[in-house]
């Protein structure tokens, strides 16, 4: 038989358990927020959807079908800048969350207004890439090469969309629904990472797609 | 006749309102069809006039539609698999009644053309919405409670992934009144299922039901991984969580890593088939063996996705009911992880027969056969946790000796399919039909029904009937062995899966004692549902205490019925079987409670949903316009969702006091 010399409930801290607050009572722990945890998990899980589509790419990314291939399609200066717009953006989002937490709600906004700007710049370049190539007749129904890149491209540029819809909707709700709050703050930390690692999907983007290609 | 009739579809036309779908789509010529919507009308119309009768609609908003309470959302996840088993099942006695007449020349009474959406579908609703179903009602159910946490990580989100995959469910059958579900096998293997060879809305209905019914499977294994990592007792270190918590979190694991993968291929078919792409097809550089191989590296995970958690129902229940603690607890752990890494890389003994060369396919064999060695492991710890235990044959352990008994040889089978240059012939064969039944009925079936009677208590304060559950075990148990031994012996003579009709009568004895073993089985499963009805009206006879099974883990220190809040106050873990030291200990609540913080119930997850639904059906219809504004509706409802900042409420100590002495004098 086991021996058990401390009481089983009561204000004693465990080994190594999970991390608690203790709350203002002492009986009552509060667990850490799970929602950075159960977000990162996410970009996890997200990242291999980004991954089959770039393995996807990597093995039908010659299937050119007689079409044109990638020295034929992709302008290196136009995607550079494309991929300093996005940079950028990660940048103003960084300097937004040094505003967030000094509290300053209104430098916050300004930052996210800039990083938008940049991430719209960013989507209008892809967009009129996407236009000019269907238009040429490179569009994704030309040949597996084609395919496999609109959808990985296209892929993130929906990611950024959505991204962008989620900043005007957060920027509604830090102006209008109680600031920097608890649920407010928490949410833009998510938004953050998630943005972050929409530019690191997209160094994957712009180094595999494009300028290995190129080469 | 019929069949004439079933052979020719309806022309391609299109409408701007209703996109393709027309009159001819309705299947009113079909009488097995007519017959079945009749009967669904019917009970469905008794449903809804017995629910008006008793003012029912409001508690079953409130309580259940609404609930963010894992407890009740992992019941209607088993009710969901319970319903849909009897769909599923009714599609595989079709099929025994169809392959036992089909011989010699006779044609049987399933057309090719229906008898091939059969056993589409019958895979597609066993597998997605039948044993994903069961899982995650029992994990959802049962690992809050083993951690000793209140809900799940995220409540609203464990809501939204049950609607999403009922949506899928009512899609898939939908298929069956409007229209036609695919033909292609459970996996769909393109150039078959690509736009060229299977016109159609059948396809599309198979795409956007496991599509949605994704999404859900996806996030509710996030918030699982979640719960277990941040939500765990005060204390409770990982090495001190139960075994079912364990492979809960491997498989949530394997949930978050696999599901994106057959995410990314479904939408590469769906390109394929909507825009034209060219992902699988044969010609413009498409590569379909890409989509098999993809499909793969998402399914062979998911088998164990499955069978994991099963693994944790049988390891409690074996502790339980030989009075030990589990024997060798670290290896079964270790063993789960190392099963979880392998799963995926064996995906290709599927198809050794694509031509990949000797050194891969020897790759491929080796790493199948490695898996058999942690399952090796679990099967021995299981054995080992009876010797010198003293052993209670109550119904879950009658399920859990009848597992290993099966499952190990299924597993041996696999172990025989595992060999590239056996598998070549038997590749496509009913052996292997034999063995994925063997190791998935004898695992995850019978483990399903040992959960539901090992929990049954723990949810409704009442056992189950046991002769009746004793007479569905038999059944069962017996029936299995009828229904698939035979397959193995036609997979070595060479008969291959899917077949409407053979020339060979010699097969034919065969197939008719394989469809005795179903009605053996169906045999079992009605015993399984009286059971399940007597139990109810006798629950005053059956009412039991919170602990009837004498058990270990933390779930059994609730209450029974659980109450809404699961543990009054939070228990300090101080090691492993944390229930059965407090036992020893004499544990009684302190009595001094406080407010319990609890979330709101919402009506936002079933209304996101029901415009997925929506959307789904006009995507499949090419109801364009209906699908621009069944999307915009989910966007913009999803939005609005977040505009609510009012979602959690706290249980006054006193109603907690109450609650807990109400228990105490019963």
């Amino acid at each position: 038989m086991t021996m058990i010399d401390t009481p089983i409930t009561g204000p004693i801290k465990g080994p190594e358990g999970p991390e608690h607050h203790p709350d203002h009572h002492e009986h009552h722990a509060h667990h850490a927020s799970p929602t950075p945890i159960g977000f990162w998990i996410y970009l996890m899980s997200d990242c291999i959807i980004f991954g089959t589509l770039f393995a996807t790419y990597a093995v039908l990314g010659n299937g050119f079908a007689g079409g044109p291939g990638p020295k034929d399609l992709f302008e290196p200066g136009f995607v550079f800048i494309e991929t300093a717009f996005l940079l950028f953006s990660s940048i103003t989002f960084g300097m937004g969350m040094l505003r967030a937490d000094k509290g300053d709600v209104s430098g916050l906004l300004r930052w996210l207004g800039i990083t938008a700007v940049f991430g719209l710049l960013f989507i209008g370049m892809e967009l009129y890439e996407f236009r000019h190539l269907i238009h040429i007749g490179a569009g994704p129904d030309r040949s597996a090469f084609l395919s496999s890149f609109f959808l990985l491209v296209g892929t993130h540029g929906l990611h950024v969309t959505f991204g962008l819809v989620w900043m005007a909707t957060l920027a509604a709700q830090l102006k209008w629904k109680g600031g920097l709050n608890e649920a407010n703050s928490r949410r833009l930390g998510t938004l953050s990472m998630f943005w972050h690692f929409l530019d690191l999907i997209w160094i994957g983007v712009f180094s595999f797609v494009y300028l290995v290609r190129l080469i | 006749m019929a069949t004439e009739l079933a052979h020719t579809s309806p022309p391609e036309t299109w409408s701007p309102i209703f996109g393709r779908l027309t009159w001819d789509w309705i299947p009113y010529h079909e009488p097995i069809l007519v017959g079945t919507f009749a009967a669904i009308a019917l009970g469905g119309l008794a449903v809804l006039i017995l629910m008006t009768k008793f003012r029912l609609w409001g508690p079953f908003w409130h309580d259940w539609v609404t609930t963010i309470d894992h407890k009740k959302i992992g019941i209607m996840y088993m009710a969901l698999g319970f319903i849909m088993f009897v769909r599923g099942f009714a599609d595989a006695i079709m099929m025994r009644a169809q392959q036992a007449m089909a011989a010699g020349g006779a044609e049987g009474y399933l057309p090719p053309h229906h008898f091939d959406q059969v056993f589409t579908a019958h895979g597609v609703i066993m597998i997605f919405f039948v044993a994903m179903a069961f899982i995650t009602g029992i994990m959802n159910y049962v690992m809050p409670l083993q951690i000793g946490a209140r809900d799940v990580a995220f409540p609203f989100l464990n809501n939204f992934s049950f609607w999403m995959t009922v949506a899928g469910a009512i899609l898939v059958n939908l298929s069956l009144f409007i229209g036609e579900f695919a033909r292609v096998g459970w996996l769909a293997f393109p150039p078959l299922s690509g736009a060229s060879f299977s016109t159609g809305p059948g396809m599309d209905y198979y795409l956007w039901s496991l599509q949605i019914a994704g999404i859900g499977t996806t996030l509710s294994g996030i918030n699982m991984v979640a719960t277990i990592l941040k939500m765990r007792a005060p204390g409770m270190r990982l090495f001190d969580m139960p075994i079912f918590a364990w492979t809960t979190l491997c498989t949530n694991f394997l949930i978050v890593a696999a599901f994106p993968v057959l995410t990314a291929t479904l939408t590469m078919l769906t390109l394929d088939r909507y825009i034209g792409t060219h992902f699988f097809t044969n010609d413009m550089g498409g590569n379909a063996m890409m989509y098999v191989n993809l499909i793969w590296i998402w399914g062979h995970p998911e088998v164990y996705i499955l069978i994991l958690p099963i693994f944790g129902v049988f390891s409690e229940i074996v502790a339980t009911f030989s009075g030990k603690p589990i024997f060798g607890y670290k290896t079964m752990v270790w063993a789960t992880a190392c099963i979880m890494v392998l799963s995926f890389v064996v995906w290709l003994h599927h198809f050794f027969t694509m031509g990949s060369g000797a050194s891969v396919n020897a790759f491929f064999g080796i790493t199948t056969m490695i898996i058999a060695v942690p399952t090796g492991v679990k099967v021995f710890n299981w054995i080992f946790t009876m010797y010198k235990g003293s052993v209670r044959m109550e119904t879950p352990m009658l399920w859990t000796i009848g597992f290993i008994v099966t499952f190990t040889i299924g597993g041996m089978t696999g172990v025989l399919l595992a060999v590239p240059p056996v598998d070549f012939q038997l590749h496509n064969t009913l052996f292997l039909i034999a063995h994925f039944h063997n190791v998935i009925i004898g695992g995850v079936v019978f483990g399903v029904y040992a959960a539901v009677s090992y929990w049954w208590p723990k949810a409704f304060g009442f056992k189950l009937d046991d002769t009746w559950m004793r007479r569905s075990f038999w059944l069962w148990f017996v029936g299995f062995y009828f229904a698939f031994m035979p397959l193995y012996a036609l997979g070595l003579m060479g008969v291959t899966r899917r077949m409407n009709a053979y020339m060979d009568t010699a097969w034919q004895i065969y197939f008719i004692v394989a469809a005795f073993g179903a009605v053996l089985i169906l045999g079992g499963i009605a015993c399984g549902f009286i059971g399940g009805f007597v139990s109810v009206v006798n629950r005053k006879k059956l009412a039991c205490g919170p602990d009837p099974w004498n058990a270990r883990t933390l779930d059994w220190a609730t209450q029974s019925p659980v109450a809404p809040y699961n543990f009054p106050e939070d228990v300090q873990v101080t090691g492993r079987d944390m229930f059965w030291k407090m036992k020893e200990q004499g544990f009684k609540w302190s009595g001094h409670f406080h407010d319990i913080h609890m979330p709101k119930g919402t009506s936002s997850g079933i209304v996101l949903a029901a415009m997925a639904t929506v959307f789904g059906f006009a995507m499949i219809w090419y109801m364009w316009w209906l699908a621009i504004i069944s999307f915009i509706g989910c966007v913009a409802y999803g939005i609005a969702h977040t505009f609510n900042y009012d979602r959690d409420f706290y249980i006054p100590a006193k109603d907690v006091e109450a609650n807990e002495a109400k228990d105490a004098l019963a």
